[in-house]
């Protein structure tokens, strides 16, 4: 046996003046030799996240201090250091030089002002003393090796030019410039799109086995680590509360929290778990019938330019929603999957297309039979105001007083999304992330709406309230006949909840039908992209191919209209556009 | 409640909350006439007396007790400073947030004027208004309050649009709530912080604003007392009667550093990122 790369042992980390009070890690251990991937899981607030910043001790930055245990890593020359007591001369050459790490925001983590390749060659110069040229050389071959294609052009590209899955891998690139001995990776797909993240994880696997270096990846989706770690550690409220070898975790969970994690947490199954407890009925009227929506964007030219057009945002949209039934929309960000949503919802005005619903006022384009959750909780309820006066104001925007009957039914309704009583009296603040989707959901419930909006409603929750939103979605759902349209990238989530799916890419549908038939036989190539890039524990065995492909502009000259599609269908009502 | 607690607990809240309370019970008193003298009775025998028991701050060339008028001066300073930063306060929080929420050419029209009007120094402004418009404590409130409007418009707007923008501005308008509601409930509301701090630091520039027309002659007529006045009338016995400059001077001093070292604690306390810092 090869000694560890790293040894964690008894890792003990506290914050803010009273260190044991508010102490966030208490007491992990493990080990990591090289080439062996380390996946810590767990849900925010359990100290994932300051393990893994401890190792590098980025944490002091942040607060905190490591108060007992320790970080033993053997470095490139032989000899071990334990991090936990190093001065910060050492640290400063551990960290990039032997310890890489990439973060979950690549938008934020890059200075906005400076060219990718000055910002890769930066940590050339710092590391490995290169200068001009040689640095500047050194640089695309970082970028080469992320494959980032057009290397040496993409060198000047300031961080704007670039997308979001481009810019998370020149992070890589710029962790990996000086050949570290162990990478950290926090999260570092969750702010990208499904197939992007396919793209990131295949070609972390690659460079890990080119490299040999030790990986530490750190996720609260334990199904994204199934395909790539060696060994998996489940986190809680700053403990190991189990760990081991990745196929034991998965297959023979032993921890109460680990089954939770692997039970409730919505995992995808090809459309073997998609709901069947709903069929559409000849002659029932539609709760919603769109046709033809679209969406333009008009680009701003300069004033000596003329515009080069407008963004097609959303393209000659159509479908029907019955009455308790659930369409799911899905698809990557700049899809106009949200676009479609707030069309519906009057926030953006659409150039062409009908919506109706029974109860449209043709004055204000407003129905109150129509209401939306938004995706961000935190954001959606403004902060200053008490709970009864935010269920209060879809009554009073309807024009009708606020009585006491108006506070019976917001009892009633904060007791039925399970809230206590006495949320009334309390401001936003007060409640957790999933409360607050729950106060927003009891909101819109107000005026009895037939349809609601759901734009990515519980993407921005933690997994297993995640899990228990939608049970509350689905109980509600039959409890009053809702009709939902729910705006989706996450096929795990759109698999428990909806009947029907529609598939948007590029602002256009390209397969609409019965949720269990899209996603066990999708028939657009775009779909089925889709569905293999979603993570897996049933398919941790497989490999991905990494794949350049992005989505196309949508700028289109003024007066451009598309071709009208050709459908072919694939029995029941399951559909998809025929590709050229 | 919790609100002047949270004052009285922060450091420098402490002091400058002390300060301008003593400072509103002195401009009431010397508001309302009660003085320890008449303020614009003369004492012949006593005329340029020092500080003494009979005249706490001393009597001026014509024999008036300076504490007195120093007391009817604050009150009169702070009635021209308090009438004019509402003013200001008012006016500019409806442009700003007209301006941020209509957008287009009534923002860009909006904008562009107080870019105009803040490219002047205050007080070169201020004697603009008045040379137009001629001397006296109506046209000074009037002077004060233009010249401190744009600073309002643009601590509301910047917010306002930012607030415009978030998702629960957008669920009201999925409610079809009214304009007027999203206005008050939704942006103002949110405004009360920045507004805050904003109106206490703009007390303190309009106090010296005011005192610096008095003192040109242009603020408050004479006989009538005001702080930029005193200093004026006393400049040119700076040697053989000291105390008409110091108290009048010292006065303005304190009130302007009491107002600012209150809306420092005010903008601390409201700023979520220096609450949460360990001290």
């Amino acid at each position: 046996m090869i000694s560890p790369l790293l040894s964690v042992s008894n890792l003990h980390v506290g914050f803010g003046r009273d260190l044991v009070k508010t102490e966030i890690v208490k007491g992990v251990s493990f080990d990591l030799s090289a080439g062996e991937t380390l996946a810590i899981v767990g849900e925010s607030g359990s100290g994932k996240s300051v393990t893994a910043l401890s190792i590098n001790r980025l944490v002091d930055f942040g607060g905190g201090r490591i108060t007992a245990g320790s970080i033993m890593l053997s470095r490139a020359d032989g000899t071990t250091v334990d991090i936990a007591t190093a001065k910060e001369p050492v640290l400063e050459k551990i960290r990039g030089g032997e310890i890489g790490m990439i973060f979950q925001e690549p938008m934020t983590s890059l200075n906005p002002v400076l060219s990718i390749g000055r910002q890769i060659a930066e940590s050339f110069r710092l590391h490995r003393g290169l200068t001009g040229r040689q640095a500047e050389a050194a640089a695309k071959d970082a970028l080469d090796r992320v494959r980032i294609p057009d290397a040496a052009r993409r060198l000047k590209y300031t961080p704007n030019q670039l997308s979001g899955g481009m810019l998370q891998r020149v992070m890589i690139a710029s962790a990996l410039a000086c050949n570290p001995r162990l990478l950290i990776a926090d999260e570092p797909t969750t702010a990208l799109d499904v197939t992007v993240q396919a793209q990131i994880m295949a070609l972390l696997a690659e460079l890990k086995r080119e490299t040999g270096m030790g990986m530490i990846f750190i996720t609260h989706d334990i199904g994204l680590v199934a395909g790539s770690a060696d060994k998996v550690m489940v986190m809680q409220a700053g403990e190991a509360v189990e760990q081991g070898p990745l196929d034991d975790i998965l297959d023979r969970p032993q921890h109460a929290y680990t089954k939770h994690l692997l039970s409730a947490v919505p995992h995808f199954q090809s459309g073997r778990a998609a709901r069947a407890d709903f069929a559409r009925q000849q002659k029932q009227m539609a709760a919603l019938k769109v046709e033809g929506l679209t969406v333009r964007f008009p680009v701003s030219g300069s004033i000596f330019s003329r515009s080069p057009g407008s963004v097609h945002a959303v393209e000659n949209i159509g479908f029907d929603l019955m009455p308790g039934e659930t369409l799911a929309i899905v698809g990557e960000s700049g899809s106009g999957k949200s676009t479609t949503a707030r069309a519906i919802l009057g926030l953006v005005k659409p150039i062409r297309g009908d919506f109706s619903t029974p109860g449209t006022n043709a004055a204000t384009r407003t129905d109150p039979g129509v209401q939306m959750v938004f995706q961000n909780p935190y954001a959606s309820l403004n902060p200053r105001l008490r709970i009864d006066s935010i269920l209060a104001e879809p009554v009073i925007a309807a024009g009708e007083p606020v009585t006491a009957k108006t506070r019976e039914r917001m009892a009633m309704l904060l007791k039925r999304v399970g809230l206590p009583e006495d949320s009334l009296e309390r401001y936003p603040h007060q409640f957790s992330g999933g409360q607050r989707q729950r106060l927003c959901i009891a909101r819109a419930l107000m005026l009895n709406p037939k349809i609601l909006v759901l734009d990515e409603a519980v993407s921005a929750l933690d997994v297993s309230v995640q899990a228990r939103v939608l049970e509350l979605l689905i109980d509600l759902q039959k409890e009053y006949g809702l009709a939902y349209l729910f705006v989706s990238h996450d096929m795990a989530v759109v698999e428990r909840i909806a009947h029907r799916i529609a598939v948007v890419y590029a602002g256009q549908i390209v397969e609409i039908g019965d949720a269990a038939s899209v996603l066990s036989n999708p028939q657009h190539s775009y779909t089925k992209r889709l569905i293999s890039a979603v993570p897996t524990i049933d398919r941790r065995q497989q490999h991905f191919e990494i794949d350049t492909r992005q989505i196309p502009s949508l700028v289109r000259p003024a007066g451009y209209e598309p071709p009208q599609a050709d459908w072919r269908g694939f029995g029941g009502d399951h559909r998809a556009r025929v590709e050229a | 409640m919790a609100f002047l607690r949270a004052i009285f607990s922060h450091p420098s809240g402490r002091i400058g909350g002390t300060i301008v309370l003593v400072y509103l019970v002195i401009a009431l008193l010397g508001v309302f006439g009660v003085t320890p003298h008449n303020p614009l009775q003369q004492f012949r025998i006593d005329r340029l007396h020092g500080p003494s028991m009979k005249y706490l701050m001393g009597t001026d060339l014509f024999g008036r007790d300076v504490a007195s008028r120093l007391m009817t001066a604050i009150g009169q300073s702070f009635l021209v400073a308090f009438a004019s930063v509402a003013i200001a306060s008012i006016f500019g929080t409806i442009l700003g947030l007209t301006a941020a929420w209509f957008g287009r050419l009534w923002d860009g029209l909006v904008m562009r004027i107080m870019d105009v009007l803040l490219a002047f120094p205050a007080i070169l402004l201020a004697l603009l208004i008045i040379a137009i418009a001629g001397p006296g404590s109506f046209t000074s409130i009037a002077a004060i309050a233009i010249v401190y409007t744009p600073i309002f418009t643009r601590v509301v707007r910047g917010p306002a649009l930012s607030i415009k923008g978030r998702e629960f501005v957008d669920a009201a308008r999925t409610f079809g709530s009214s304009r007027r509601y999203i206005l008050t409930r939704h942006l103002l509301l949110n405004l009360v912080a920045p507004l805050t701090v904003q109106v206490t630091l703009a007390l303190a520039w309009s106090l010296l604003t005011e005192a610096g027309l008095s003192f040109l002659g242009l603020g408050t007529q004479p006989p009538a007392a005001s702080l930029g006045l005193m200093l004026a009338d006393s400049r040119n016995m700076m040697e053989t009667a000291p105390w008409l400059l110091i108290f009048p001077a010292v006065a303005i001093m304190i009130s302007i550093l009491g107002f600012n070292l209150l809306g420092d604690a005010l903008r601390d306390i409201f700023d979520p990122k220096t609450r949460s810092r360990p001290a």
